[in-house]
Formats: C-alpha cells, sequence, structure tokens
C-alpha cells in the first residue's frame, strides 16, 4: 500500500499530492493529513476518483484509507 | 506578465482565504473594553465593514482597513485587487473613499521591481476610485502581505450599515462567487489560464459604480462579500437587522468552472471556518442543494461583490440599473421577520 505524508501542508497541496499519487493506478492508498480542511478536502478528490475512503482520528492527526 | 519569483507561492493562504475565522475574532474581542463616543455611529460593537464617525450635519467619516497574502503572482494584479478589496469596504458603507495609505510586508529577499510593481498597482486601483494614497508602512516579514487602511466620507443620513435590512427588501448580489475555489485550484495548476484571467480581471474591478448606483435607490442595508462568503455576511446581516433572509439557490450566480472544483475538493480552508460559523444559524431547506453548491455559497471570496437588501417596491429598478453596467448583478433573495433560522437556502 502506498503511503502519503501530507502532515504540515495546507491547501491544495494535500490534494495535490493525492492526485499525483494516484495516477499509479493503485487499489489502496493511505493518507495522513493533520487538519479538517485537508481531510474533507482529499475524502471528497479520493472519492470523486471512484476510491471507498475510512477515516481513523488520532492526536489531531487523520489517516485516510483508500480503497478500490 | 512572467515574474521571476511566483508570488502565490510565497504565501500559505489565498487572499480573504486567510481571513481569521469570525467565530474566532468574536471570541477575540470577547470581555474587551471598549469605549464609547456619540459621534462613533458604527464602531467595535458591530460586524460592520467599516466603522463611521459623523463629523457634522453633513459628514461622516468613514475608516477601514484590510490587507492579504498575494492571490495572484502578477505583481501589479495583485496590488490592484488588494486595493479594490480595501476599498470595498468603504463602498458597502454608501461612502466615497478619499485617502488612503499602504500596508505592506515583504520579504527581504524580494526584488525591488516587484515591489515597486504592487506598490503601482496599489496606487492606480485608488486613483481609479478616485482617492489618494497619501503615504504608508512598510515593514520585512517571512509572507508577502499588501493592503490599505483608507478613509472615506459618506453623509450621516445615507450610512448602508449591514444591520438595515427590513421585512419586505430583495437580497441582491453583484458579482459571482467561486473566487476562492477557483484560485485555490488555480494553486494547483487545474484551472486554465483565460478563466484565471475573467476571475482576476473580476477581483479588480471596483465595487464604486454598483455604490454609486443604489444611492438612487431606497437601500436598506449593504455589505460587501468577502472572507466570510455569501452565508457568512448572510448571517452578519440577518442576525444584526433581527431578520431571516432568505437565499433563492438557483438564482445566485457563481463561476461554472468552480463548480466541478469544489465537488474535486479543491475547497480554501476558509470556507470550512465560514461554515463552521455560520452553520447552525443557516436551514438547508430545500434538499436537492448539493454539498458542492453549499461549498460555493461558503467560499471566502476576495474583492467580492455587494450584498444589497433593497426595498422591495425599489429592487425591479435597481436590478434593471445595475445590470446597465454590471450584467452578472442578480436578485437572489428575500427578507422576513425573524424566523427560526437566521439564513433560508431555498
Amino acid at each position: 500500500m502506498k503511503k502519503i505524508d501530507a502532515r504540515g501542508l495546507s491547501c491544495p497541496e494535500p490534494v495535490i499530492l493525492t492526485r499525483n499519487a494516484l495516477a499509479s493506478g493503485d487499489s489502496s492508498y493511505e493518507i495522513i493529513v493533520d487538519n479538517n480542511a485537508s481531510k474533507e478536502n482529499v475524502t471528497r478528490f479520493a472519492e470523486h476518483q471512484g476510491y471507498k475512503v475510512q477515516i481513523a482520528e488520532e492526536n489531531g492527526e487523520f489517516t485516510l484509507s483508500l480503497q478500490k | 506578465m512572467e515574474t521571476q519569483v511566483r508570488l502565490t507561492k510565497l504565501a500559505k493562504c489565498a487572499g480573504c482565504g486567510a481571513k481569521v475565522g469570525a467565530g474566532t475574532l468574536v471570541h477575540l474581542l470577547d470581555g474587551f473594553k471598549t469605549h464609547k463616543d456619540p459621534n462613533l455611529i458604527v464602531g467595535y460593537d458591530r460586524s460592520d465593514d467599516a466603522s463611521v464617525y459623523v463629523l457634522d450635519e453633513e459628514r461622516a467619516l468613514v475608516q477601514t482597513t484590510d490587507f492579504f497574502p498575494p492571490i495572484v503572482d502578477d505583481p501589479y494584479l495583485y496590488g490592484q485587487i488588494a486595493a479594490a478589496n480595501a476599498l470595498s469596504d468603504v463602498y458597502a458603507m454608501g461612502g466615497t473613499p478619499k485617502l488612503a495609505l499602504n500596508l505592506l510586508c515583504i520579504p527581504e529577499s524580494m526584488d525591488r521591481e516587484t515591489v515597486t510593481e504592487i506598490l503601482r498597482g496599489g496606487y492606480d486601483k485608488v486613483y481609479e476610485a478616485g482617492a489618494i494614497i497619501s503615504g504608508g508602512h512598510t515593514v520585512h516579514g517571512a509572507e508577502p502581505l499588501y493592503g490599505l487602511a483608507v478613509s472615506g466620507f459618506v453623509h450621516p443620513q445615507k450610512v448602508r450599515t449591514n444591520s438595515g435590512a427590513r421585512p419586505g427588501d430583495v437580497l441582491l448580489l453583484t458579482k459571482p462567487l467561486g473566487v476562492g475555489v477557483l484560485t485555490t485550484a488555480a494553486k494547483a495548476e487545474m484551472v486554465e489560464t483565460e478563466v484565471m484571467q475573467r476571475i482576476y480581471r473580476q477581483m479588480a474591478t471596483l465595487n464604486r459604480r454598483a455604490a454609486e448606483i443604489m444611492q438612487n435607490f431606497d437601500v436598506h442595508s449593504c455589505t460587501d462579500v468577502t472572507g466570510f462568503a455569501l452565508l457568512g455576511h448572510s448571517y452578519e446581516m440577518a442576525q444584526g437587522s433581527g431578520c431571516t433572509l432568505h437565499i433563492n439557490v438557483g438564482s445566485v450566480p457563481y463561476h461554472k468552472e468552480a463548480y466541478a472544483l469544489a465537488e474535486m475538493g479543491l475547497i480554501p480552508a476558509g470556507a470550512y471556518r465560514n461554515r463552521e460559523y455560520a452553520e447552525a444559524g443557516v436551514s438547508v431547506v430545500n434538499k436537492s442543494i448539493t454539498r458542492a453548491t453549499q461549498d460555493l455559497l461558503y467560499d471566502p471570496q476576495t474583492s467580492g461583490g455587494l450584498l444589497i437588501a433593497v426595498n422591495g417596491r425599489d429592487a425591479g429598478g435597481l436590478l434593471r440599473a445595475l445590470r446597465d453596467e454590471i450584467p452578472a448583478a442578480s436578485e437572489i433573495g428575500y427578507v422576513t421577520e425573524q424566523t427560526d433560522a437566521s439564513v433560508m437556502l431555498e
């Protein structure tokens, strides 16, 4: 599974990183973000690309698991 | 115009998207001891666009300030947009700007030509508004910031606050929404250049004519739609006026390109802050309003248009007069007595 660390970045950078990573066409990815806007935006981008997204929160960080 | 530095790369947030949330601001001012002056008719105690101080029976002083990080790479355009945005608060009060002061923060590494172009953009836009920049203050800092402190005049009886809307008023909006989403997407290089040129032109356009035209009609309330988005500013108008604003969402003008980008998650963080601030007062009556449409209603606008509450009898006349010069001007809703929500999306 490909992992993307987008902590410390503000929009639209986490979405850009996600878009670039998704270009490899894998079926699952894990993306870590540390703010609400990035969590929402990356989730929407991934769902728009046909992935199911599961979100786990720990200490203000969100791990987004993308599955196709 | 190509520049050596990409100005927007120097800033974390774009334009009014950098604005501190309205909810946060209210708490910052909590318990603040303020002083009264009978001539200060719009001040700290009101969430309005500018302060207003009565000088005599004919004149009141309008003062406001606004600055933000680069929203565009072209420094001349950045200066123009920042100035148009700062001047807009005077127009939103029904006033005429007269004097302005530059507020500038630049990284030490920024080349002289870029700084000069930012200031020239501001100077030219202020002059176009019929006002003059008479000085300013510049400091060094990590991220560039530019804006103005603006002074203007208004007749004390013609002040248009954001708290004067009355039942029976009709709501008009003079610029399309979507600027925050589009500038965010432009940072991701996901918007065509010609679309962004249109957006930059819109942001650099003064609200001057809209403000002048509304002088001839029975306008009860006005505010400019900027960082707090259409819904944040509508919420403030509703709260301040003790009324409910009904927005006919289908007639709200927005840039079509912004919709698909909002669906894809190219939404500025400010839009989420605006939603947090206003959501409790907003009721989505029409359930077919999509999430992406709501995002555009919460999207922070830089140098956005005027939101005008006009006496229903004058609405048709004002809209026609506006449209002669501002084709995007639209009727977007109406005002009633207060109901259980401050803003209703219909």
